[in-house]
C-alpha cells in the first residue's frame, strides 16, 4: 500500500538508471540520513557513539571493501585485517612525519598504501583460484602482522610496540586523539563512509563493476568475451584494499585511539567476513545491515543479563556471545544464504504487491 | 648481506651437524602433527567439498574434553573412550544440524558455516571447561616422558620420549587410515564420494553415513593431535593456531591428496624450523614460523596452482 511503484513512469534512459528510480527508496534514504545526521548526534550518549554508531560505520566500510573483492569480483580474501593494519600504520606514519597534513586527507591517502600492498598480494590471483587463493591472502595476513611487530620504524620505535594516535586538529577542532569528542569523530566517520559508499555504488553499477561481476561468475567466459582478467582482478584488489585501508585508518584514529599489531590478527578478518556474508555478498547495503547485526548483537547480549537481573559473570557473557554469534552465522546461512540484503529484497517485493498478492 | 643469506647458514649447518639433526627432528615431529591435522581436512574436503575450518578447534575441544572429564575423577582411559563418544555425537550433530540443510550451497557458504561451528565450539568449550591453560594428563595415559641423549659426532642430540611416541602413534594412525580407506567397504565409499558425488549416490552410497563417518574420523585425529600437542604445550585455545598451519600444508600438498597432506606436512614442519633457526633468527628477528609456511605454499602455488599432488584443475566454459 505504502510501497506502491505503480504510476512512476520513466520517460528517459537517464531517469531509468537513476540511483533511486523509486520514490519510496529515496524517501527511506532521506529518513535514514535524517537520523544519521540530525537525530543520532543530538540524542546519542558517549556510550552509544563509542560502542554502536562509530564501530557500525567503520565495520560497514571494511565489509564494503571486502565485498567488492569477494562479493563482486569473486576472489576470496582472508587477509582483511592485515590490509586494515596497513592503512592504520600508513596513516600513523603520515601524521607523525607530516604533522601539518589535514587528518582527513591523511586518512583518505593512507588507503593508497594498502591498495599497493593489496595489488602485490593480489598478483597470485591471476594463477591461483578459489580456496587456493585464500592462502595468498592468509600469507598477507600473517606476514604483515609479523611485519608490524618487527619493523620498529612503523611505530616510531615506541617502547610499547603500539601506535598511539596523537591529537589532531582540523579547523581548530580536535578530530582525533584523546581530546577529540565523539560527536566530531562520528561526523568525520559518517562523512568518509558516505563518500566511499557513494563511490562504490557507482563503481559497481558502471563498466568496472560489470567486468568484476563477469569475472566472478565465470572468469574463463569473461576472458572469452574480451575482458582483461588481469585488469579486472587487480583493480578489484586495488579498490577493495583501498577501502579496507581507509576503514583501518578510521578504525584506529576515530575509534580505538591506539593499536597493537595483534589487533589486526585473524579474528578481525573473520569478523569483517561475517559481516559481508551475513549482509549479503555482492550487495552494498548488506554490509550496513550485517554490521548492525554483528556489532549490535554483543552489545545487546551484554546488557541483557543485567536488565533481566540474571547474575552471570562478564567472562561467561563474553563466551555466550561467541557461541551466539557462531550459531547465528549458521542460522542465517541456513535460512538465507544470500544474506540480509536478499531478505530486504524479498520484503520489498512482498510490500509492493501487498495487500493484493494475486 | 648476501653472504649471510647464502653462505653462513650452510656453514653453520655443517659445523654443528648434531644441532642440525636436532632441528630436523623437531621439525619432523611438528610436521607429522601438521600432516595429521591436514589429513582430517583432506578427508572432509574429498567427501563433501567442505573446507573445514573447524578442524583446529576440534583439536582443542577434544583435548579439553579429555582433560575436563579426567578432572571429574574419571579414569584416564575411560575418559579417552568417553571423549571419542563426545566427538561422535559432535560429528552426528554437525551433520544433522549444519550440513544437511546446507547441501548444494556454494563452497564459501559451507566454509563460513564451519567458521560458525568454530566460534560455537570456542564459546561452548570456554563455558564448560574454562579458558585457562590446562596440563595434559600425559602420565595417566601411560605416555613416556623422559628423554634419550644420543651423541652423534661427539655432539648432543636430545630425543624426547614423548616425541618418539608421537611419531610412532601418528605413523600407525596414518597407516591404519590408509588401510581403512583402501581395503574396507566404507573406505571405498568415502573415496568414491570424493571422486564423483552423483555417481556415488547413484550406486547407493549414503551421503549422510559417509559424512558422519569422515567427521568422526576427523574427530579421532583431532583427539590424537590434541593429546600430542597438549602434552608438549599445555591445553588451551592457543592450540588453535596449529590449525592455521594445516592450511598451507593442504595448499602445498593439494586439497584432495592424502599423500600430499602427509608430504606437505613433513615438508612444512622441517623447512619452517630450518628457516627459523638458520635464517629467521639471525636475519629477521625471529618468530618467522607464523608466516613462513604460508609464503612457502604461496610460492609453490604460483608454479603449480593445484598444489604438489592435487588433481589437475580442468576448467570448461
Amino acid at each position: 500500500m505504502l510501497y506502491r511503484t505503480a504510476g512512476q513512469f520513466k520517460t528517459s534512459y537517464k531517469s531509468d538508471q537513476a540511483l533511486f528510480p523509486i520514490k519510496q527508496d529515496a524517501f527511506l534514504l532521506g529518513v535514514i540520513l535524517l537520523f544519521a545526521v540530525v537525530i543520532f548526534p543530538l540524542t546519542a550518549s558517549e556510550f552509544t557513539f563509542q560502542t554502536i554508531l562509530i564501530p557500525i560505520l567503520i565495520y560497514s566500510l571494511a565489509a564494503l571493501g571486502l565485498n567488492i573483492l569477494t562479493g563482486f569480483a569473486g576472489q576470496l580474501s582472508l587477509g582483511t585485517a592485515a590490509f586494515m593494519g596497513v592503512g592504520a600504520y600508513a596513516c600513523y606514519k603520515m601524521v607523525t612525519l607530516m604533522p601539518w597534513m589535514n587528518p582527513i586527507v591523511a586518512i583518505l591517502f593512507s588507503g593508497i598504501f594498502s591498495a599497493g600492498v593489496g595489488v602485490a598480494f593480489g598478483i597470485p590471483s591471476l594463477r591461483i583460484k578459489g580456496f587456493y587463493l585464500a592462502i595468498a591472502t592468509l600469507a598477507a595476513q600473517f606476514f604483515l602482522v609479523w611485519l608490524f611487530e618487527k619493523w620498529a620504524w612503523l611505530y616510531n620505535y615506541n617502547a610499547s610496540g603500539a601506535i598511539q594516535v596523537p591529537n589532531l586538529k582540523m579547523f581548530g577542532v580536535y578530530i582525533a586523539g584523546p581530546q577529540a569528542s565523539s560527536v566530531v569523530q562520528y561526523f568525520v566517520v559518517l562523512f568518509i563512509v558516505s563518500l566511499l559508499t557513494m563511490v562504490c555504488i557507482n563503481l559497481t553499477r558502471g563498466n568496472l563493476g560489470r567486468t568484476w561481476k563477469a569475472t566472478r561468475d565465470m572468469d574463463i567466459a569473461a576472458e572469452l568475451i574480451g575482458i582483461n582478467l588481469m585488469k579486472s582482478k587487480l583493480t578489484a584488489f586495488a579498490v577493495s584494499s583501498y577501502i579496507v585501508g581507509v576503514a583501518g585508518a578510521l578504525f584506529v584514529f576515530m575509534w580505538r585511539g591506539a593499536a597493537e599489531p595483534n589487533l589486526f590478527d585473524i579474528p578481525l578478518s573473520f569478523r569483517v567476513l561475517f559481516i559481508a556474508i551475513i549482509g549479503g555478498l555482492g550487495s552494498v547495503m548488506g554490509n550496513f545491515l550485517g554490521a548492525i547485526l554483528i556489532v549490535g548483537l554483543p552489545v545487546v547480549l551484554n546488557l541483557l543479563p543485567a536488565a533481566l537481573g540474571i547474575p552471570i559473570s562478564s567472562a561467561t557473557v563474553e563466551h555466550l556471545n561467541i557461541m551466539c554469534i557462531g550459531s547465528l552465522i549458521i542460522f542465517f546461512l541456513i535460512v538465507e544464504p544470500h544474506g540480509l540484503a536478499q531478505l530486504w529484497k524479498l520484503i520489498r517485493e512482498k510490500l509492493i504487491i501487498w495487500p493484493f498478492p494475486h | 648481506m648476501l653472504k649471510d643469506i647464502f653462505i653462513t647458514p650452510f656453514v653453520d649447518m655443517f659445523s654443528a651437524p648434531d644441532f642440525l639433526l636436532q632441528v630436523l627432528w623437531e621439525g619432523l615431529v611438528s610436521g607429522i602433527l601438521y600432516a595429521l591435522i591436514a589429513l582430517g581436512f583432506v578427508l572432509i574436503f574429498r567427501s563433501s567439498r567442505i573446507f573445514n575450518f573447524a578442524q583446529g578447534i576440534m583439536v582443542v575441544f577434544a583435548a579439553l574434553t579429555l582433560v575436563g572429564l579426567h578432572a571429574m575423577g574419571i579414569p584416564a582411559w575411560i575418559s579417552v573412550v568417553l571423549t571419542l563418544g563426545v566427538m561422535f555425537v559432535l560429528a552426528v550433530s554437525i551433520e544433522r544440524i549444519v550440513l544437511r540443510p546446507l547441501v548444494g550451497q556454494p563452497d564459501i557458504i559451507l566454509f563460513m558455516a564451519t567458521i560458525g561451528i568454530t566460534l560455537f565450539l570456542i564459546g561452548g568449550g570456554e563455558i564448560i571447561f574454562g579458558g585457562e591453560n590446562k596440563v595434559m594428563i600425559t602420565e595417566e595415559l601411560g605416555i613416556p616422558t623422559g628423554d634419550t641423549v644420543l651423541e652423534p659426532w661427539g655432539g648432543l642430540l636430545i630425543l624426547q620420549h614423548l616425541d618418539i611416541t608421537v611419531v610412532v602413534v601418528a605413523t600407525a594412525l596414518v597407516a591404519a587410515l590408509l588401510a581403512f580407506l583402501n581395503y574396507t567397504q566404507m573406505g571405498r565409499a568415502i573415496r568414491a564420494l570424493g571422486d564423483d558425488h552423483q555417481a556415488a549416490l547413484s550406486v547407493g552410497i549414503s551421503l549422510q553415513t559417509v559424512w558422519v563417518l569422515v567427521w568422526f574420523i576427523a574427530g579421532i585425529i583431532a583427539l590424537v593431535t590434541g593429546i600430542a600437542w597438549g602434552a608438549r604445550a599445555g591445553v588451551s585455545f592457543a592450540l588453535e593456531v596449529i590449525a592455521y598451519k594445516a592450511l598451507p600444508v593442504l595448499m602445498l600438498g593439494g586439497l584432495e591428496s592424502i599423500t600430499g597432506a602427509i608430504i606437505g606436512g613433513l615438508m612444512i614442519g622441517i623447512l619452517e624450523k630450518l628457516f627459523e633457526i638458520y635464517w629467521g633468527q639471525p636475519l629477521l628477528g625471529g618468530n618467522t614460523e607464523t608466516w613462513f609456511a604460508f609464503v612457502l605454499a604461496l610460492i609453490v602455488l604460483l608454479f603449480r596452482p593445484q598444489g604438489l599432488f592435487g588433481e589437475k584443475i580442468i576448467e570448461r566454459v
